[in-house]
Formats: C-alpha cells, sequence, structure tokens
C-alpha cells in the first residue's frame, strides 16, 4: 500500500534552530531518506517553502481568485511530505515515527486510493 | 425444541470469536467473514435440531462458512470482474481444512482479531463496538441498546470502523514482543470499558459486565504470561462479585459500608483473590493494584474493620504508577476512614482548589459524606445539594436526595 506521510511543524520552531541544529537536522533529513530508499519504501518527498511563499487560487462561477498565502490560520503548517510504499498502517507509522521532525511536530500518516 | 436450541446458543457465545477470527484472516474482511458466520449459524439452526448436532461443531461452522463465503465470492466476481477468478478465492479454495481446525492455528486467530478491534488507529467507541461485534458476537442492536446509541448511529461507527480498517490498512496480525506490552494497554482498556459501562448501568448494561468477564477470561487463556491481564480479570470479578449486594430491590445505591456482605459472590471473590495474588507476584501493574485493593475489601467483615491503612497504602502505590485525582479522591475517602474525616476533607479541600474535579459528582459527595459522619447536617446538606446538581444517573441522584433528606430532617431536630 502506498502513504502519503504529511510533516506538520511550527514554522517559528524551524526559524528558532540555530545554524548548527539546522545543519543537524539536514544531515539527519539525508540520512532517513537514503534508508528509505535503501529498505525500498521510499516513493518520493519533499520539503516545502514555508506558508509565506505561498499562493491560493479558488475558482468562484468560472472566475479564478488568485491570493497571498494559506486561507486557515493554523498552529502547524505543512513543511514536507514522504511518500512511501509500506506492507500495512504498521510498518507506515513506525516509518513516519523515524521521520528526524518527528519530535517538533505531528505526522499525519494518509493511505493513497489506488487507482483503477 | 427449546432445549435443542440451548446448546446451540451456548455453542454461538463460545465459538462466534474463534470462527469469525479465523474467516476474516482466511477472507480478508470483517464483513464477508462476519456475512459468512451467520450463514453458517443460521443453517446450524435449521439442521442441527432435526439432524442433531456435529461432533466437532467448530470445523463443521467453519466449513461451511467457508463454502458461504466462496459461494459469495464466487457470486460477486461473475458480476463485477467479468468472471476473473479473484486471488481470495483461489486462496479460499486452497487453504486446507485441517490447517483451520487445529485449536492453536485458532486461538491465534483470535488474538490477531483483538488486537486488530484494539488498533490504536480507531478511535475508543470503534474500539469498543467492534470489539463486542466481532470477537463478541453481540448484534449491532444490542450494542446500541447498551450504549444508549441510536441503532443507526451504532451501525455507522461500526460500518466507518471496517472501512477504516480496510482502507488504511491495519493489519491483522498479534503485535510483535517489542510493542505487545503497549498494544495490550489498549485492549485492556477496551475491556475494563465494556466492564465499567454494564457495572453503572442498570438492565442491559447486565450483559456487558459479564461480556467484559469472559473477555478476560479469554484474555488470559491465551496470554498466560502477561499478569496485567490476570489482574484485570480479578479486579472485574472482585467488584462483580458484589453485584447483587449494590443495588435495592427497588433499584437504588448501596454503599459499600452499607452491603450485606452476605449477598456477595463468594466463589467469584474467591477466584478474584487467587488471580489477583498471583498477579501481584509477578510485577504488579495498575489492574493488579486496583485488584488488591477490591481484595482487602473482599476479604473484611465488615467496612469497619477493613484494613484503610493497607488500602491507603495501596491508593499511593497506584498513584505513582498512575497519577489521577480521580485515585486521589478514592484515597482521599479511604484516609476519612483510617485517620479521621478531618484528615480526609482536608484532602478534598486541595482536590478541590486544583479544580481539575470540577463537575465531577463524587467530588462533593464524598465531601457530604465525611461532614455527615461529624455530624455536621447543615454543612453535609449543601455538599449533597452540589452533588445532586452534578449527578446524571437516576440512581445516584435518588441516593443523594435520599441522603439529603436525612441532613435536613437532622437540622431540623438540632436544639
Amino acid at each position: 500500500m502506498q502513504y502519503l506521510l504529511l510533516i506538520y511543524n511550527a514554522e517559528s520552531q524551524w526559524d528558532a534552530l540555530s545554524e548548527a541544529e539546522a545543519a543537524k537536522m539536514h544531515k539527519e533529513f539525508g540520512a532517513f531518506t537514503q534508508s528509505i530508499i535503501a529498505s525500498g519504501n521510499y516513493k518520493g518527498g519533499n520539503q516545502l517553502h514555508p506558508v509565506s511563499k505561498a499562493t491560493t487560487v479558488r475558482v468562484h462561477d468560472g472566475k479564478t481568485i488568485v491570493t497571498d498565502g494559506p486561507f486557515a490560520e493554523t498552529k502547524e503548517q505543512l513543511g514536507g511530505y514522504y511518500l512511501i510504499d509500506a506492507a500495512d498502517l504498521d510498518e507506515a507509522t513506525a516509518i513516519a515515527a523515524r521521520i528526524p521532525s518527528a519530535g517538533m511536530g505531528p505526522i499525519e500518516v494518509r493511505p493513497i486510493v489506488p487507482m483503477g | 425444541m427449546a432445549n435443542e436450541q440451548e446448546p446451540l446458543e451456548q455453542i454461538y457465545r463460545d465459538e462466534w470469536g474463534r470462527i469469525v477470527a479465523t474467516l476474516i484472516r482466511l477472507l480478508g474482511s470483517f464483513d464477508l467473514a462476519e456475512e459468512a458466520a451467520q450463514e453458517a449459524f443460521a443453517v446450524a439452526l435449521d439442521q442441527w435440531p432435526r439432524q442433531g448436532i456435529p461432533a466437532n461443531p467448530r470445523a463443521w461452522l467453519i466449513s461451511t462458512a467457508r463454502h458461504k463465503a466462496l459461494d459469495a465470492l464466487r457470486r460477486k466476481t461473475r458480476w463485477e470482474d467479468g468472471g476473473n477468478p479473484d486471488a481470495k478465492l483461489a486462496v479460499l479454495a486452497q487453504e486446507p481444512t485441517v490447517a483451520i481446525e487445529e485449536d492453536g492455528v485458532v486461538e491465534d486467530d483470535r488474538l490477531r482479531l483483538i488486537f486488530t478491534c484494539c488498533h490504536p488507529a480507531l478511535n475508543a467507541d470503534a474500539q469498543v463496538a467492534l470489539t463486542l461485534r466481532t470477537l463478541c458476537g453481540l448484534t449491532t442492536e444490542q450494542i446500541a441498546k447498551a450504549f444508549l446509541v441510536p441503532l443507526p448511529a451504532m451501525a455507522q461507527r461500526l460500518v466507518r470502523a471496517k472501512q477504516k480498517i480496510r482502507d488504511a490498512g491495519i493489519p491483522y496480525r498479534t503485535p510483535p514482543r517489542t510493542e505487545l506490552a503497549e498494544r495490550l494497554q489498549a485492549v485492556l482498556l477496551v475491556v475494563y470499558l465494556v466492564f465499567n459501562e454494564g457495572y453503572n448501568t442498570a438492565g442491559e448494561g447486565r450483559a456487558l459486565s459479564d461480556e467484559a468477564i469472559r473477555l478476560g477470561r479469554v484474555l488470559c487463556e491465551l496470554l498466560p504470561a502477561e499478569a496485567e491481564v490476570r489482574g484485570l480479570l480479578a479486579l472485574m470479578l472482585l467488584h462483580d462479585a458484589r453485584r447483587e449486594a449494590r443495588k435495592s430491590s427497588d433499584g437504588d445505591l448501596i454503599l459499600l459500608e452499607d452491603q450485606d456482605r452476605g449477598l456477595w459472590n463468594r466463589k467469584a471473590i474467591g477466584e478474584g483473590l487467587s488471580l489477583a495474588e498471583s498477579a501481584l507476584r509477578s510485577g504488579p501493574g495498575p489492574y493488579s493494584v486496583q485488584a488488591a485493593i477490591a481484595a482487602v475489601h473482599a476479604q473484611a467483615a465488615s467496612a469497619i474493620i477493613t484494613d484503610w491503612p493497607q488500602i491507603v497504602a495501596l491508593y499511593d502505590v497506584l498513584l505513582r504508577m498512575q497519577p489521577s485525582p480521580v485515585i486521589e479522591l478514592n484515597r482521599a475517602a479511604a484516609v476519612a476512614m483510617s485517620e479521621g474525616c478531618e484528615a480526609g476533607l482536608r484532602l478534598l479541600d486541595e482536590l478541590e482548589e486544583r479544580a481539575e474535579l470540577r463537575g465531577y459528582y463524587l467530588l462533593p459527595a464524598a465531601r457530604a459524606d465525611m461532614l455527615r459522619r461529624l455530624g455536621e447536617w447543615s454543612a453535609a446538606a449543601d455538599a449533597y445539594r452540589t452533588a445532586l446538581a452534578l449527578a446524571s444517573q437516576e440512581a445516584e441522584q435518588r441516593f443523594l436526595t435520599r441522603r439529603l433528606a436525612e441532613m435536613e430532617a437532622a437540622v431540623r431536630l438540632e436544639p
């Protein structure tokens, strides 16, 4: 089964990291990604720019409205994701728990609806 | 006819969970398994009274259910997949019957089912409903009634839980050793929730506490090495032993100290005591310690001669394992019995200041009881009024109203 692991963090927490801490986190993410590539679980993944760089598109009555930022004000923002292949939910949650930033914010594990 | 259906009912209660557990593994679907098991029992209900009960009813039921499931799957594949043989169908047709009749395999299936029903990815309400439906064989209607939930809502809850298991890929397996202790906590909590629901509600609830005790026995059989499983069963048995004594004939609540201890079920107490002892010897957890507290009560001939200092000490142990204001409240009541009501009231003051139990009727009820023992009728009456405003169950309200009337009468008699 495929799962999308959505990585949520308070962006302010990331900003508060010292340069050394940020470098360490970066290295840990690299190692984690390598490990799930090696185990065959990795299908894709990316870090996202902060919500200050986001743009929201809405369509009303056929008219496109483009605005700055996301609409919902939430404490934690989507900061990145992994797409993984796992035997079942237990394997997916075990992988999610190993994401280096998991101690800083929740990881949402969403099963992918199979195509066809 | 009636005496021929009775053994069938017994077989249904004993075997439903086992049969469904094995069918889920074979079919990979809760719905298909339940349907097939239901059909097999319907055939049994029709045939057995006329032809007699087969020598091995479980094997007969599993094999009949397997055939029913095969039929259903064949119909389904013909209609939906244009006649393509379904993978499940192939597996099912090949599975040697002998393997699924062996006790060991069946018991493993039952454990898988318990841990899947109590998977942390399901919410607590769904865990409870699913356990009662698939493992205990209660009907959706019975579960809805027991939890005072409308039938369509309970049916929906079960449907959603099964959909989540399927779509989120919740595995059908017993967790590995390293995760067993943690996952077992969720299972024990479900069993204890079912028990308490039954213990605290009248009528329909009765069946739930029986069901929880049955589940406790099954878990003890399946996980003999786990002390807390024995602790929980002991706790339930020791509380359930007081069932006949804790309500009057007109349904009024009778406090532990006023209960006729001759009505306590000595057989259940005997079993509870030996289980509690064995659980505590293997390293106590919260359920075993609570069972030990119930055991001290069970061994006392009256409330007065109960070993209250021992109970206070056990609450101290419990609080270290599991800090909780409700446990602190229970400890305060034990302190009042052991050291006097003034000491108990001081602890209640502290609890009240922290406001964690705001809205919990047992806090003012405990205060009222201690004030009553001290002869502070007027203050006791005030506390009973506060408790009455917060109590939600009818039996509780009747008890508090009775006590309040006694206090008001005592105030009037005062010079």
